[in-house]
């Protein structure tokens, strides 16, 4: 149940993705973003969907794994949906009460969950074909030049690196804590909403003292071996381009140019 | 005929690259009331194998049966039987929370939806049996040293009243007398109540001393089922599963190598002392 979510984790295979520089990957993903929000008609998405069949299936992870990513953002997704579908002014199909449902409505709709569906799941095949370590390397390196005007660059991608880090180990502690919970004869699904709340409690007090222990453990682990800091830390493996990176950064110009391309068809 | 388990396998993770096969094909049957050791190398499957005793994981294949009902058939209710077979986790004390001992331990009783009057009086005896004075009991658990947490927590299921009493690795990282104490605790259970016990634990010395019987894990698999006697003569099998018998079975073999007529199925220290005094006083 709560091991389902897939954001934040790395799918250990080996594919062309798999090796690609997580720099490449990360400047992919932010154009593939952009491309999603200059499509606005049919074409364009279904050059958005061509591109990313293409990369799930070149990233050699199943397409379940990638479509469980969803569930997290069901709820969101509704909510977009139904906003758009009821409050889009223009020529009405029909109406229930106070709410109209416009044709222009029912296109908004379909193209904001398109959006976010493939907004999702592009995200996700980043995530699931580079390491947390590989994708803050990539980052601070991006980011590399907002040091000179002190921007604490090589900080955040830490903070990140570890929040990210942490999510798995997180998900596994719930699931144990919950079992242990369970065995004592909790009940984590019946009852209403109150109850539901506060049969959480057995299950957020040994959690939340548990992330703060690790933390606290970590940071005593990290200063017990100098980590003092990006200045002056050199990398046991420094990120370098290969050909297929740059095969891939002429992959998205050429993307790009068919996705403004079909604003004119 | 208590439990039964039947060709169980379990996978983790199936259908995605991290699969993992932690349990292949283990069947075994515990009748009531025998106090059972469950020996295998880090990642055997123990901790797993545990887990589908009152039915927290579902098995890729195979069935489990408790008094003869399937648990994972239709209608049964696995609440119930959570509360008849109490699972002792490995470092219990992580699922504490509550503000002080004796309401964390009145969690698993609540739960059964008894009395409130029986609930504190379950608490307060479990807290006793495992050696939590009272001055202990308003405390928050976690004011407690280690060892203590693991008290309250062990607590927490015996408040339960089960039938079955699974432990998983309990002593781990307490002291000697604590490790002791719970274990001479988990026996009187045992012979008092006829509890039936199910304890993991990588000391060949406590189980040579508290089992009955022992089964042996091997890389998800069954590899030994028997008396503490039958499993340690096979110490080199083991050994080369990452275990190994009681030192002084050791000793012993040893000593017989040097031509000492002393019995090789020794276990305990114990025993040997009293078969080498019977050979002292044959000489
Ligand atoms: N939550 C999990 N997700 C994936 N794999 C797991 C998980 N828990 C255990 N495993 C794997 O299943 C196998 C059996 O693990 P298990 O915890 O049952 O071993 P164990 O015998 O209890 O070991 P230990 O003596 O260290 O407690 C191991 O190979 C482990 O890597
Ligand atoms: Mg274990």
């Amino acid at each position: 149940m709560i091991r389902e979510i897939t954001i934040g984790q790395y799918y250990p295979v080996d594919s062309v993705l798999h090796r690609m520089d997580p720099r490449t990957k990360l400047f992919g993903t932010m154009v593939y973003i952009v491309s999603l929000f200059l499509a606005d008609n049919v074409w364009g998405y279904a050059v958005a969907a061509l591109l990313l069949a293409v990369v799930i299936r070149l990233s050699r992870v199943p397409v379940s794994f990638m479509v469980r990513g969803l569930k997290a953002i069901l709820f969101l997704l509704l909510i977009s949906v139904s906003f758009n579908l009821f409050l889009t002014d223009g020529e009405e199909i029909f109406r229930v009460g106070f709410l109209r449902v416009t044709w222009e409505g029912v296109r908004m709709a379909a193209f904001m969950a398109v959006r976010l569906i493939f907004l999702v799941m592009g995200s996700s095949v980043m995530t699931l074909t580079t390491t947390p370590n590989q994708l803050t390397d990539g980052l601070e390196k991006s980011l590399g030049f907002l040091k000179k005007v002190r921007v604490p660059v090589h900080e955040m991608a830490m903070i990140m690196s570890i929040a990210l880090r942490f999510i798995p180990i997180l998900v596994e502690e719930t699931d144990k804590i919950m079992k242990a919970q369970m065995a004592r004869g909790a009940d984590f699904e019946s009852g209403g909403l109150i109850q539901k709340a506060k049969s959480m409690v057995p299950l957020l007090v040994p959690l939340f003292i548990s992330a703060f222990r690790r933390a606290t453990d970590l940071a005593m682990a990290m200063e017990a071996r100098c980590y003092h800091g990006g200045e002056g830390r050199t990398k046991m493996k420094p990120l370098r381009y290969a050909r297929r990176d740059y095969t891939a950064y002429a992959v998205y110009a050429v993307y790009l140019g068919v996705i403004v391309l079909t604003k004119f068809v | 005929m208590a439990i039964r388990v039947e060709d169980l396998t379990f996978i983790y993770n199936e259908g995605t690259a991290l699969e993992q096969r932690a349990l292949d094909g283990v069947s075994f049957e515990i009748p009531d009331g025998q106090f059972v050791g469950l020996i295998g190398h880090t990642g055997s499957g123990k901790s797993t194998l545990i887990q589908h005793l009152n039915g927290l994981v579902k098995p890729t294949g195979g069935k489990i049966y408790y008094n003869g009902e399937d648990i994972y058939s239709e209608g049964y209710s696995l609440r119930q039987l959570r509360s008849k077979v109490g699972l002792v986790f490995q470092y219990p004390e992580h699922q504490l929370f509550e503000v002080d001992v004796i309401s964390d331990v009145c969690y698993g009783p609540r739960n059964l939806g008894l009395p409130e009057d029986e609930v504190r009086q379950r608490a307060e005896d479990a807290l006793r049996l495992v050696g939590m004075k009272e001055k202990y009991w308003e405390q928050s658990p976690f004011e407690l040293s280690g060892g203590q947490k693991r008290r309250v927590a062990i607590a927490g299921v015996l408040a339960m009243n089960p039938e079955v009493l699974i432990l998983d690795e309990p002593t781990a990282g307490l002291d000697p007398k604590g490790r002791d104490e719970i274990l001479d605790q988990v026996e009187k259970l045992h012979n008092a109540r006829g509890m039936t016990i199910i304890l993991v634990s990588h000391s060949m010395e406590d189980m040579a001393r508290y089992a009955e019987r022992l089964l042996v894990m091997n890389h998800g698999k069954k590899a030994f089922d028997g008396t503490p006697r039958e499993i340690f003569r096979h110490y080199k099998e083991l050994e080369q599963m990452g275990l190994a018998a009681p030192q002084v079975t050791y000793v012993v073999h040893a000593l017989r190598e040097r031509g000492v007529d002393i019995d090789e199925d020794i276990t305990t220290v114990e025993e040997a002392r009293d078969a080498l005094l019977e050979v002292l006083q044959r000489a």
